[in-house]
């Protein structure tokens, strides 16, 4: 199963872990997943419109999903899910 | 790399007040007797987008909303404390505008601070005339310990972090950011870790280096960097300046706004031209000449309108600015920029909004057009600008040319980086001018050919 890194503000929903593990052949269903498994997830990644936040980013096999697919990037059984702050750094 | 200016080096229409009597103790502010307490002027820190207040720490991203943590000032201490006067009587440094500042304790002698800010505002005849502008000032931030004006933010960030208890430090850097916390580290005998990509000029490498710090080089970009270093700083205590010391460390660049303003004498500017990599510093010029205002400290009552300057190579924020939109859509850098090539920039969309809100533009301009600006900059004025100020002064000319900058605004340009950190930009258009043996015919006839 795919592994999700779960940054601080939102161990909440997941017991303190940092990384959890959930289904899904893309990352809509691996969100749609993760909500089943830790309700809240759903409404901190996604707007009313159903895309991610603008202060979420999401990375796939370390690569940012806005140059993928976007919720629509595949993902494979042994990939790695890293959601990450959009905040975080960024000044250099 | 250069000494630290000095007040006398510094042009300005008004002379910096000589240092007189020890600044008067401050009203209802003190620690108790005897406590070294912590938060002087600060009351904790507050979600930019949502408001909710979280307590002082290491902390950047609001638990609720995700939206970016600043420092929430304690209005009635710091309204009750600033003054002209004791500005005037500060030391020569950013540290002057303490009280405009998070200070976590005040000893002085808590402070890192090896002398970052207060540099020259610097008037451009040369390159105004070229220019067709009446009034051009260069606000010289090569002139900062490590270099560049990353010095600011840094003596910031680690102040609050020694404050806090932090004792590693650590930031995601495409190079100055870098050279400036090895350099705060070193000197207050803190431990570093600093992480940058993996093919930065050798000047940016070396600075870093020679201060004893960990250099982490990632294969990736700055952006592969940044992401790398949220995920480490979640798992490990150490304050990365420009994540989880964030909100501290953006206060630092206020400064050169506060600065820009105390040395036209209390006045602003018609218009501020800068540079954008994340937008933090140019965001928070802005809020700088807001608190000036509220604050009661300006002569003026308009705020600027301020301009911004990418690479074409890596230009999310102008691109969205073109577009008329606030949604940033990140880019893979490609620019000799090195020190702008942020592709995804997490304040791009508060920048956004300070151009348009203050009548404003952000533009980029073609990597040869950045060489040009450095070489302009120095032949005009005699000042040696990294890429980051070639940037800045070749998107001027061209918002001159295009009727942005207006030729009768008092313009501020901010040259944020020293050229001896990016000499490669300019090889092979930056050599020997002139060959001879050492004999004083061979000179003279090589002269007259
Ligand atoms: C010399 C120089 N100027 C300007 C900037 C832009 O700073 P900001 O990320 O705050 O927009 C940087 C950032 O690395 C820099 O190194």
């Amino acid at each position: 199963m795919p592994t999700v890194r779960v940054p601080t503000p939102l161990r909440k929903l997941t017991d303190g872990r940092p990384e959890v593990t959930v289904d899904g052949a893309d990352l809509r269903e691996v969100v749609t997943n993760l909500e089943a498994a830790h309700p809240g997830f759903g409404e901190r990644l996604l707007d009313q419109d159903g895309r991610l936040r603008r202060f979420v980013n999401v990375f796939v096999r370390d690569e940012d999903v806005r140059f993928q697919a976007g919720l629509d990037t595949a993902i494979d059984e042994d990939d790695t899910v890293s959601i990450v702050p959009a905040v975080a750094g960024g000044a250099a | 790399m250069t000494s630290s200016p000095t007040p006398t080096a510094t042009t300005t229409p008004t002379a910096p007040a000589p240092p007189t009597a020890p600044a008067p103790p401050a009203p209802g502010a003190t620690a108790p007797p005897g406590r070294h307490d912590l938060v002087v002027n600060v009351t904790g820190l507050r979600c930019r987008e949502c408001g909710r207040t979280e307590d002082l720490g290491a902390s950047h991203v609001c638990g609720w909303c995700f939206g970016p943590l600043e420092v929430a000032y304690d209005e009635e201490v710091v309204a009750a404390r600033v003054s002209r006067d004791r500005i005037a009587s500060g030391p020569s440094t950013l540290w002057r505008y303490g009280d405009l500042l998070p200070v976590l304790r005040d000893e002085p002698d808590d402070r890192i601070d090896l002398g970052a800010g207060f540099t020259p505002l610097r008037p451009a005849p040369r390159l105004a005339a070229h220019l067709g502008l009446r009034e051009l000032w260069l606000k010289d931030d090569t002139r900062n310990p490590s270099g560049s004006f990353k010095d600011r933010v840094v003596t910031v960030a680690l102040s609050a972090a020694r404050a806090l208890g932090i004792d590693t430090i650590a930031c995601a850097s495409t190079g100055n950011l870098a050279n400036a916390v090895a350099a705060h580290a070193a000197a207050a005998g803190m431990p570093a870790y600093v992480f940058i990509p993996h093919d930065l000029e050798r000047g940016k490498v070396v600075g870093s280096a020679v201060y004893g710090a960990n250099v982490v080089a990632v294969d990736g970009t700055y952006d592969d960097v940044n992401r790398l270093c949220a995920e480490v700083a979640d798992r490990r205590g150490w304050g990365f300046v420009n994540v989880n010391l964030r909100a501290f460390y953006a206060e630092g660049s206020k400064t050169i706004g506060f600065e820009i303003a105390e040395q036209l004498g209390w006045q602003l500017p018609d218009h501020v031209v800068g540079p954008l990599a994340s937008g933090a510093m140019f965001t928070k010029i802005h809020r700088a000449f807001g608190d000036l205002q509220r604050h009661g400290l300006l002569d003026t009552a308009e705020l600027p309108r301020m301009s911004g300057a990418q690479a074409t190579g890596c230009s999310p924020i102008a691109e969205a600015f073109e577009r008329g939109s606030l949604d940033v859509r990140p880019q893979r850098p490609d620019t000799i920029a090195r020190s702008l090539a942020i592709g995804d920039p997490a304040d791009g969309y508060y920048a956004l909004q300070v151009a348009e809100q203050t009548g404003g533009a952000i533009g980029h301009v073609a990597d040869a057009e950045v060489v040009a600006g450095i070489r302009l900059l120095a032949r005009t004025e005699g000042l040696f600008a990294e890429t980051a100020g070639g940037v800045t002064v070749a998107n001027l000319v061209r918002f001159v040319e295009q009727g942005v900058v207006g030729r009768d605004e008092r313009v501020v340009a901010v040259v944020s980086g020293n050229g001896y950190k990016t000499v490669e930009a300019l090889d092979g258009t930056a050599g020997p001018t002139h060959r001879t043996t050492p004999s004083l015919t061979d000179f003279l006839g090589m002269l007259h050919d």
